[in-house]
């Protein structure tokens, strides 16, 4: 497979050229994402590509503009949103959470709603407490929503192109900080399959399970890790919902210690929720407390030192692993 | 307006009347549980628009919807079982009253929360647009979501995309409780979508033959590319907002008033001036309530749905997954 490097972004953008080649119904709307091409450039072509028919620009009105997509969806289309900000799906919850997630089950099976809802989250450059949020535990609490946070341009590609195929809603979540990263993709198109972990670095000693931004964060934990003889494997579960425990399990059943890195808040976190699965399903094989390494339960300030106190550093995972490993 | 087409929308009419108090009587059995809001005095609304659409437009119904499903032609076995919570109901028991669907009708939805379907009719419009189909899509909506942002947000992308949506708004008087000049300092609805730039008209909603004609003139324009409508369809919910609300806020003399403008009596001055024999109703009447009984009898006789059944359902639509 000949592969070259993109940009996390970029990756993002072949996605959506190759799902809009192949399929008619397939469409992108949003604030922003026509003319200008989307703030992080993911929609960037599109426009001049496949005209204003399916590549929309919105009012700022994001309530009725995921409404929009869901009445396309029950009707035969396949929306991409966009919402700019995870922040900003807290205006939309009513047709996320009231409607597309609950149509499929409420009209028996006679319509479903294949949309997209794609946005980004987490801390990035100082940007406060209404632009910094990681609010996937929200839409994770949600039966009838999937949940995909992608940590390389290879994941983010080959998922988004999943997402888009699913005949249910789909919450994608990019990493504000994650858009400029690079990693080779396959000249081939590629789905990746919702539902499928990716370990990311093997290890012996410990499982290390992290999405998102935290994927590189901990990767660099991992390295510097290894270079004091203890050897991490960090898993990636890529989609959260549906969740891959099986890959999870069959390294915690090796490793017999857990930690788990989340850069949302500690309190009601999806970290918690994944610990009492493995707690249910392979406590006798753990030999210390599963460790959770989480974001502060505080709105996120905007000082950087306070900011970046916040969340979970790589010396805080690096202590973290330590205290599973050796507590 | 031929006798005919008179005696064709007195049946929707009666039909949704009957309906309507046959729910009730099965809730006071205990047979129906949950929410149940009945649509009584406002037939004429979903009767005249449904009469004027095509076999490929949708609609996009409310939580006092079972009007709006049974003029865009559902079957009200399907229906009263979907009502009663059973497996042959038109959602398999899984919706209830306030989410009966027909998706072959075109029927997008009854939906609990009250302005949420306006952007979704948006959507179905705007999708309608991209194929480059002839479909218009009508919204039903109420002077309760008028007060709603998506009333305004919704309308508005309508308005921007030019799309052929016919927005309609049941102007019943009350929003559960409170009535309108309390939620709104424009008594006339109608205006608000002069302010987006969307052609918008006020109409008699006890009077089928009006909502008829101006659904008609609507869907054209739509078709015509000339861009959303909205109608205000004055009328008057001649209940409580639920089927266990008294409506004792409700003030006599304006009940008296709409119920003197009951819209089925209106219909039946219609067919007097074309000429028919009451006896013609009445025959029609007759005709609807032995659907109606045979409607209930298939209801209260299908089975419950399945445990097991509803547990697959969930397991396929999670993609098989946890």
């Amino acid at each position: 497979m000949t592969t070259r490097d993109l940009l996390y972004r970029d990756a993002l953008n072949e996605a959506l050229h190759e799902a809009m080649d192949l399929d008619p119904t397939v469409f992108c709307i949003g604030v922003g994402i026509a003319e200008r091409g989307g703030s992080y450039k993911v929609t960037d072509g599109l426009l001049a590509k496949y005209g204003p028919k399916r590549v929309i620009d919105t009012p700022i009105a994001e309530a009725s503009v995921v409404g929009t997509g869901v009445g396309a969806a029950i009707t035969g289309m396949r929306p991409v949103v966009e919402i700019l900000f995870v922040d900003f799906s807290l205006l939309v919850m009513d047709q996320l959470v009231n409607q597309a997630a609950k149509l499929h089950l409420m009209t028996g099976g006679q319509g479903s709603v294949p949309l997209v809802l794609r946005t980004q989250g987490g801390v990035g450059d100082g940007v406060a407490a209404q632009h910094s949020q990681s609010l996937e535990a929200l839409f994770y609490h949600i039966p009838g929503l999937k949940l995909v946070m992608p940590s390389t341009p290879y994941d983010a590609k080959g998922l988004l192109r999943a997402a888009i195929a699913d005949d249910g809603p789909v919450i994608f979540i990019e990493h504000k900080l994650l858009y400029m990263t690079q990693g080779p993709v396959p000249e081939e198109e590629y789905v990746v399959e919702l539902g499928s972990a990716d370990t990311k670095r093997t290890g012996r000693d410990c499982t290390l399970i992290a999405w998102s931004n935290m994927i590189p964060r901990s990767l660099e934990a991992a390295e510097l890790l290894s270079a004091e003889g203890l050897e991490v494997e960090v898993i990636d579960p890529r989609t959260l919902v549906p969740f891959d425990h099986a890959t999870v399990l069959e390294s915690v059943r090796r490793t017999e210690h857990v930690v788990i890195v989340q850069e949302a808040v500690r309190r009601g976190g999806i970290a918690s929720d994944i610990a009492s699965v493995i707690q249910a399903e392979a406590f006798d094989y753990l030999d210390a407390p599963i460790e959770i390494v989480a974001g502060l339960d505080t709105p996120v300030p905007y000082s950087r030192p306070l900011e970046q106190a916040c969340i979970p550093q790589v010396e805080d995972i690096v202590a973290g692993v330590k205290r599973a490993v050796y507590s | 307006m031929t006798t005919d087409q008179l005696l064709s929308l007195y049946r929707t009419l009666f039909t949704i009347r009957l309906f309507e108090q046959s729910c009730i009587q099965l809730y006071r059995e205990g047979l129906v549980h949950g929410y149940l809001h009945p649509y009584l005095g406002e037939e004429a609304i979903a009767t005249g628009v449904c009469a004027a659409l095509g076999p490929d437009d949708y609609i996009v119904s409310t939580h006092r919807g079972h009007g709006h499903c049974i003029a865009r032609g559902g079957q009200i076995e399907r229906m009263v079982a979907e009502i009663i919570g059973k497996e042959t109901g038109y959602c398999r028991g899984f919706g209830g009253s306030m989410h009966i669907a027909d998706m072959e009708t075109g029927n997008l939805g009854a939906n609990g929360i009250v302005g949420a379907g306006i952007p979704i009719g948006v959507g179905a419009a705007l999708g309608a647009t991209i194929r480059e189909e002839e479909r218009v899509c009508v919204v039903f909506t109420s002077d309760g979501a008028a007060n709603h942002g998506t009333f305004g947000e919704a309308l508005n992308l309508a308005a921007i995309w030019n799309l052929p949506l016919i927005l309609v708004v049941e102007n019943n008087q009350f929003a559960v409780s409170t009535p309108i000049d309390k939620s709104s300092r424009v008594a006339d609805l109608y205006r608000r979508g002069e302010g987006y730039g969307v052609h918008s008209v006020a109409i008699d909603g006890n009077d089928v033959v009006e909502v008829l004609h101006e659904a008609q003139q609507s869907r054209q324009r739509c078709l015509d590319g000339d861009g959303p409508v909205l109608i205000e369809a004055k009328t008057y919910r001649q209940a409580g907002h639920h089927v266990n609300d008294p409506g004792s806020y409700m003030p006599a003399d304006q009940v008296a008033h709409y119920k003197a403008h009951d819209p089925l009596l209106v219909c039946r001055r219609h067919l007097t001036e074309s000429g028919a024999d009451p006896s013609q109703a009445d025959a029609i009447e007759a005709e609807v309530h032995t659907a109606m009984d045979a409607a209930v009898t298939f209801a209260r006789d299908s089975p419950e749905p399945s445990v097991e059944d509803f547990l697959q359902f969930v397991h396929d639509a999670a993609g098989g997954s946890r």
